[in-house]
């Protein structure tokens, strides 16, 4: 042999055999006994914690969703107040129009038939006064006629001037 | 890890450079100390000594285990206890069995009768003997065994939902470090079929180059820095990747897509030298990551020896413990490549369709 | 004598190979981390890669140095 191999770098048949069956049997014995079980439960483990995480994702979700149910419930229900206030207002503010209209139309009448039963008063007061100057008128002229009218020429023609200043008026 | 090779290779070269100039000058200072007291000590011996594979398990001081040799010859299969092939003084001697045997560097030989190395017979020797790396192998394998049907059935007994607990915490992030960080931006959907190949790859080769840096009895052997145990490994990968490789890899190995012919003709060698150069690699990566590993704790280590001065290891010391930690980083960083790297090379085998080839690290 | 320090020499050609392409890739890393840190974990991943592809090649040819070693003893 030209170079003698160092037998660090030459393989030793023996030793080769013995650990290509070591490691048979090994591979054979954990592939049935450990690695198949231990995969087998991180899988599972894996799985369920997957499982686990989707479901806690679909819950915050349901949350999320029902919050913003909520929300949107109390947006609406604010809205809802909001319209009714209005419309409340709206009534109120209607009803203070009506009742003033009312009061303006009702003081209106009101001073109407008051303004009537014045001039009616005053009508009444001055058909009285009339009256009242007709007797007046009257009974002066009696009282000044008794005094006069003592000649008949003289009475005739006052009676007369008389009448005809009353038509007149 | 290159340039601690190339340390060890210096150290190395100047020991052949020594040995050979031995015979000429015979009364050199360095035969001069051989022949002092203590002795000179054998710096690359010591530590191709520590790296090599041993047919007995050295415990401490003159305290070993023999282990089983298992030997074919011509005259059919030996078995007998290595404790047969040294005397109580830990030197080799020759045992009868059906042929004169002795280890000579560590290596079972027939020896002629004068009590030189048969070179011819010791070819046939076929040595499948219980070694110190095989025994640390059959550990490695009952204590993966049981660590991980620990895992399994602590997964069993407190079912899927609750959270890991002791040892299996520690395991899980592991398995999905592989799992995520290796199988699946490879393999893709595919990875869950190939998962346990992975797992076991990376956990045998990492508790192999853990155990490696324990110096005392269960560690201590340079099994995952042994390039028989790593080459089957590698095996592994290659078998995997050839047998499931799909229509397209083959495809582009032999007839390169979207090129011109002569170009297929050229690239067809290169491409399937290619196909076997992805598991040498594998292979030698991991070996000479690990042995370089070896090789630079237990210099650090012999520089005590080298000075002959306790005062060495006042520097000795830090740096061996500064760069045990460095290799298990390393320990785990090989497992994690070796695995990475098979599941690129299955991935890129068992891609269904890809328009354009990229450019795809060969080795 | 001579084959072992020859094989010394080109472990140390190979160091030095190796050593510019690790540092080459540790270099692009470091600027990569440091131009989009949130890409960090992916060019740490592909940096292993690389560097450990860099060096198979110098370690190839350690091997083939260490090939030739014992020969010379």
């Amino acid at each position: 042999m030209l170079l003698e191999i160092n037998p660090l770098v030459l393989p030793d048949p023996g030793l080769l055999i013995w650990s290509t069956l070591a490691f048979l049997i090994l591979l054979f014995v954990l592939g049935k006994f450990a690695w198949k079980p231990i995969m087998k439960a991180i899988g599972e483990r894996e799985k369920g914690i997957n499982e686990a995480i989707a479901s806690a994702e679909k819950i915050k979700a349901e949350m999320a969703q029902l919050q913003s149910d909520n929300e949107k419930l109390l947006v609406q229900a604010r809205e809802e107040r909001a319209q009714i206030l209005n419309e409340a207002k709206a009534i109120k503010d209607k009803i203070i129009a009506e009742a003033k209209e009312q009061a303006k139309t009702e003081a209106a009448k009101i001073m109407a038939e008051t303004q009537q039963a014045i001039e009616n008063q005053k009508m009444a007061a001055v058909v009285d006064l009339k009256n009242q100057v007709g007797n007046l008128v009257i009974e002066v002229s009696e009282k000044v006629l008794r005094r006069e009218l003592l000649n008949k020429a003289q009475q005739e023609t006052y009676i007369k001037e008389l009448a005809n200043d009353i038509k007149l008026n | 890890m290159v340039a601690v090779f190339s340390l060890f290779i210096c150290f190395y070269s100047n020991a052949s450079f020594s040995q050979d100039h031995e015979p000429n000058h015979g009364t050199g200072a360095q035969n001069e100390a051989k022949h002092g007291e203590e002795g000179d000590f054998d710096v690359t011996g010591f530590i191709l000594d520590h790296v090599r594979d041993h047919h007995s398990w050295h415990l401490w001081g003159h305290t070993s285990i023999p282990l089983p040799v298992i030997i074919k010859t011509d005259k059919g299969f030996e078995t007998f206890s290595s404790a047969k092939l040294s005397n109580e003084h830990h030197e080799p001697v020759i045992y009868n069995g059906n042929y004169p045997y002795k280890l000579v560097e560590g290596k079972i030989r027939i020896m002629n009768a004068d009590g030189t190395v048969d070179e011819e017979a010791s070819k046939k020797v076929f040595d499948i003997s219980i070694t110190k790396n095989v025994v640390s192998l059959f550990l490695t394998v009952i204590l993966l065994i049981l660590i991980f049907t620990s895992v399994a059935n602590a997964y069993k007994k407190r079912g899927v939902k609750s959270a890991p607990k002791g040892f299996q915490s520690f395991i899980e992030p592991i398995i999905l470090f592989v799992r995520d960080e290796v199988a699946k931006p490879y393999l893709g959907h595919q990875y869950a079929r190939y998962m346990p190949f992975l797992l076991t790859i990376f956990f045998f080769i990492w508790i192999n180059n853990l155990l490696g840096l324990v110096p005392f009895f269960p560690g201590g052997a340079n099994l995952s820095g042994n390039i028989a145990f790593t080459l089957a490994l590698a095996l592994f990968t290659f078998v995997i990747v050839n047998v499931n490789g799909k229509k397209d890899y083959w495809k582009h190995i032999f007839w390169m897509p979207g090129l011109p012919t002569l170009m297929k003709i050229f690239l067809m060698p290169i491409e399937l030298l290619g196909v076997f150069i992805k598991p040498i690699s594998l292979t030698i990566r991991l070996f000479a990551n690990i042995t370089a590993g070896h090789i630079l704790v237990m210099s650090l280590i012999s520089l005590i020896f080298i000075f002959k001065s306790v005062a060495a290891s006042a520097m000795a010391v830090p740096f061996t413990v500064f760069i045990s930690v460095i290799e298990l980083l390393v320990g785990f960083l090989q497992a994690f490549i070796f695995a990475m790297l098979s599941a690129l090379y299955i991935g890129m085998a068992i891609e269904e369709h890809h328009d354009h080839h990229e450019d795809i690290p060969v080795i | 004598m001579v084959v072992g320090s020859v094989a010394a020499i080109g472990a140390g050609l190979a160091a030095i190979g190796a050593g510019i392409g690790i540092g080459q890739i540790g270099k692009g890393a470091v600027e990569g981390i440091a131009r989009q840190p949130e890409a960090a974990n992916d060019i740490r991943t592909n940096m292993i890669v690389a560097a450990a592809l860099v060096e198979a090649v110098s370690l190839f040819a350690v091997v083939v140095a260490l090939l030739g070693n014992s020969a010379g003893a």
